[in-house]
């Protein structure tokens, strides 16, 4: 690890390997982390809203809904469907070729992504990744129907694991780590502050009038889409109140899916980075002011003033730090 | 002309006795259950699929990636055999790239009257942009791929030179790999020439042909038209194994006189560029203005010495089958010897008495376009329907300067194996040669394609032919 080695090189005069890369090899690092993270999070959310389906089927109808907008694919999916049954909802997210966010099109295309910078991966990160796309087509075209679901959700969050677990224990700390950890972590505050946001109503302070206890299952299900909620209720016990929910997804550095975990890695990263020169810092700063926005507002306050605007400027944020990313460091021609 | 061919079997006898090179090989494998072989087989495949080594079919969009079929029982050519191919692929290449010097420069064969003036001039692969241009070293052709075949105990003929990309080297490792892992035991008792050191040797070689723009240590790179290009795998292989950058056009801009990729850190100077696109494709200002793969501007540098591309442009006209016929008399001008292994007999359709023998033997005959490759666009005249050869007679007629015609090869045969147990099917040989300004290597080995249709012919993988390890044993 080269922490202290960040300093900032001029960017010139440059070869050692190790600096360099190719900025379509950075992109597809980056994309190919962004996609399988992407993945594993619409299986987490399929799958939290599979459990509300079957645990209130009144409510069904509004449970699917709020899981596409989350995934920002209500509007596409009302284009082929006029119903919100559980069946075309999960087919729609987790099989349709057509739909460019489902778990088939995200896997494609991290499987895309990772072939096309296979030389910068380790063999066993590169098999890892090609060996997810095998096993989870099959195990997609295989796919029969909702008694199955939650043993195919449970093979997309493992092979997800797989590749991060490779990825983690064979590739050297270098910029080619660095970039993968980066996409990762851009789309993992991204899909965090989304599953907040489309819940935001249920931790509002009028939802939760003094006294009444949260909704025990739409807080549950906030957690699960986060894998958060032994690790919540470790810390937290009984005391469940919409300030400490938002809390720990936002504000907890303990839990690596919070928001603000997520940008304390990637300020780190990005402050690590080789490639870094006058206009690569021009991400660093950014990250830096974000990670000071996010950390310098209470989730009191955050409340108090509108949980939905901060969410919405922080997806904002976050995607005007990813186009940074790619401009700093010469994705695109 | 019409009687039966009759096949060679490089690894069984007439009476079946097994033949000298495969003694070692047999007396290991005979003992082996065929169940055990067959799961062997299956285990092979999963290995090919989980490494991702596939290829791309073009018009095909159901299968994106196909494997190409492997086959376990390797081709075994003895140290006598190899020594003889290896001294005739060295003469051949040598050959080659004087003759290509040569038409770019002082055009004395032509002058000789050996090759006609027509058949280079009119040839929509000769590049006239290369007329008196002098590639780094001299070399045009770095990266070679003969075509062989084999019709006898001592008979190899050569079918094709591949001059300008030949692709399959990929698949020569990772089939040596495929059997390391599958029958260690087997390279314990049988003395089988290594081939890994491939990619080493083509580094160096590439190293070696460095452009003089060049000061410090040469920077490599294999230019890929990307990641749908039915060779991907192969590009992306071979950067990993060299480690060095594999580009796509859109990578790469000329800045301050040389060809440079855009890093992370900003533009870097490319040395050596081993380009896996065609000639058309290189330069939009200098060829096909409307390529996307190339670099516009890259030959200019490539004039000026800021840049090695291998091979060099223009030496696709060594490919020309029309003008493959001439290779003896090329070979003879430019050696002074007689060519060490045979040309196939090859009838030019362009001449006016060759097209009528043609067109009245079409169905003894194979006809392939000029330009053709992979297979595509070929008539195997013995294994055409009659409504196939009328409908290629018309196209023949119609552009006889596009074919040329050659008698039907009896293509050896190696056994694969079935389902059934052992079955002879027809077999070429690519062996791959690295030439620079300091040596000529020939790898040896190769890669065996292998028509797995009983009775085929047509060895490509775009038509379904299959592959085997091939083992040039070592020299006791």
């Amino acid at each position: 690890m080269s922490s202290q080695s960040q300093t900032q090189q001029t960017g010139v005069g440059l070869t050692p390997s190790d600096q360099t890369m190719l900025g379509r090899t950075a992109s597809g690092l980056f994309w190919m982390m962004r996609y399988l993270e992407r993945m594993e999070n619409t299986a987490r959310l399929v799958d939290a809203g599979f459990r509300m389906s079957l645990t209130r089927s009144r409510t069904q109808r509004s449970e699917w809904e709020s899981v596409l907008t989350t995934s920002s694919a209500t509007q596409a999916y009302l284009k082929t469907h006029d119903d919100f049954r559980t069946d075309s909802v999960v087919e729609f997210l987790v099989c349709d070729r057509d739909n460019p966010g489902s778990i088939r099109s995200s896997l494609a295309e991290a499987r895309q992504n990772a072939r096309m910078t296979r030389t910068a991966l380790t063999i066993d990160t590169w098999e890892a990744v090609n060996g997810a796309w095998l096993q989870l087509n099959i195990a997609l075209d295989n796919y029969k129907g909702k008694q199955e679901l939650p043993e195919l959700l449970f093979q997309i969050r493992q092979q997800a694991a797989l590749v991060r677990g490779t990825m983690n224990g064979t590739m050297l700390r270098n910029d080619i780590f660095r970039f993968m950890e980066l996409g990762a972590m851009i789309e993992r505050a991204d899909n965090t502050a989304r599953i907040l946001d489309t819940k935001y109503y249920v931790l509002l302070p009028s939802s939760a009038s003094v006294g009444s206890p949260l909704d025990h299952v739409q807080w549950e299900m906030i957690l699960r889409c986060a894998s958060a909620e032994r690790s919540f209720h470790w810390l937290h016990g009984g005391d469940i109140s919409a300030a400490a929910i938002v809390n720990f997804l936002v504000h907890d550095i303990r839990l690596p899916r919070s928001i603000a975990f997520c940008y304390k890695t990637i300020r780190t990263t990005l402050a690590e980075m080789k490639a870094n020169s006058e206009a690569s810092n021009a991400a660093l700063d950014m990250a830096i002011l974000h990670n000071d926005h996010i950390n310098g507002s209470s989730s009191e306050t955050i409340i108090g003033f509108g949980l939905h605007e901060f969410l919405i400027d922080l997806i904002a944020r976050n995607s005007e730090l990813s186009a940074q990313i790619e401009t700093s460091y010469r994705f695109q021609p | 002309m019409t009687k039966p061919l009759v096949f060679f079997d490089e690894m069984l006898g007439p009476d079946g006795e097994v033949r000298p090179a495969y003694k070692d090989y047999d007396a290991v494998v005979a003992g082996v259950d065929k169940a055990e072989l067959l799961k062997k087989s299956a285990e092979a495949e999963r290995f090919f699929r989980k490494k991702g080594i596939t290829f791309n079919v073009y018009g095909d969009t159901d299968a994106d990636e196909r494997l190409i079929p492997f086959d376990i029982v390797p081709r075994i050519i003895s140290a006598r055999e190899w020594k003889k191919i290896q001294r005739g692929i060295e003469q051949r290449v040598k050959a080659l790239n004087a003759f290509l010097h040569d038409i770019y420069h002082r055009r004395e064969i032509i002058r000789a009257g050996h090759v006609p003036a027509s058949l280079i001039d009119n040839n929509e692969a000769f590049l006239p942009q290369m007329i008196g241009v002098d590639p780094p070293g001299g070399i045009y052709t770095h990266i070679v791929g003969t075509d062989l075949v084999r019709t006898g105990p001592d008979e190899f003929y050569v079918l094709e030179d591949n001059a300008r990309t030949p692709s399959g080297v990929s698949y020569m490792l990772e089939n040596r790999e495929t059997m390391l892992r599958m029958f260690p035991e087997l390279f314990s008792r049988v003395g089988v020439e290594n081939v890994s050191d491939y990619p080493m040797m083509l580094r160096q070689s590439l190293a070696a042909s460095a452009p003089p723009a060049c000061t410090g240590k040469p920077t490599i790179a294999i230019l890929t038209p990307g990641v749908h290009n039915s060779a991907y795998y192969e590009h992306a292989f071979l950067a990993d194994q060299m480690g060095v950058e594999l580009v796509e056009g859109g990578d790469l801009r000329i800045v301050d006189g040389r060809v440079a990729m855009r890093t992370t850190c900003g533009f870097q100077p490319i040395d050596v560029l081993y380009r896996r696109v065609d000639d058309d494709f290189l330069d939009p200002l200098t060829f096909n203005p409307e390529s996307m793969l190339g670099v516009p501007g890259i030959f200019d540098i490539y004039r000026a010495g800021g840049i090695t591309i291998t091979n060099a442009p223009g030496t696709g006209i060594a490919d020309d089958k029309a003008l493959y016929s001439y290779m003896p008399d090329i070979i003879k001008f430019y050696t002074g010897q007689e060519p060490i292994l045979k040309n196939v007999q090859t009838w030019r359709c362009a001449d006016k008495d060759s097209l009528a023998y043609v067109l009245d033997n079409l169905a003894q005959l194979v006809v392939k376009e000029v330009h053709g490759s992979g297979g595509y666009g070929m008539l195997v005249g013995p294994a055409a329907s009659r409504a196939e050869i009328k409908a290629f007679r018309a196209k023949l007629i119609a552009n006889p300067r596009n074919y040329i015609a050659q008698p039907t090869l009896a293509l050896s045969t190696v056994p694969v194996l079935t389902k059934a147990g052992l079955a002879p099917r027809h077999v070429d040989l690519r062996p791959f040669v690295l030439v620079s300004s300091k040596s000529i290597s020939v790898v040896p080995g190769g890669l065996t394609r292998v028509a797995m249709t009983e009775g085929s012919l047509v060895v490509n993988s775009s038509q379904g032919g299959g592959t085997k390890d091939t083992w040039v044993l070592t020299d006791e």
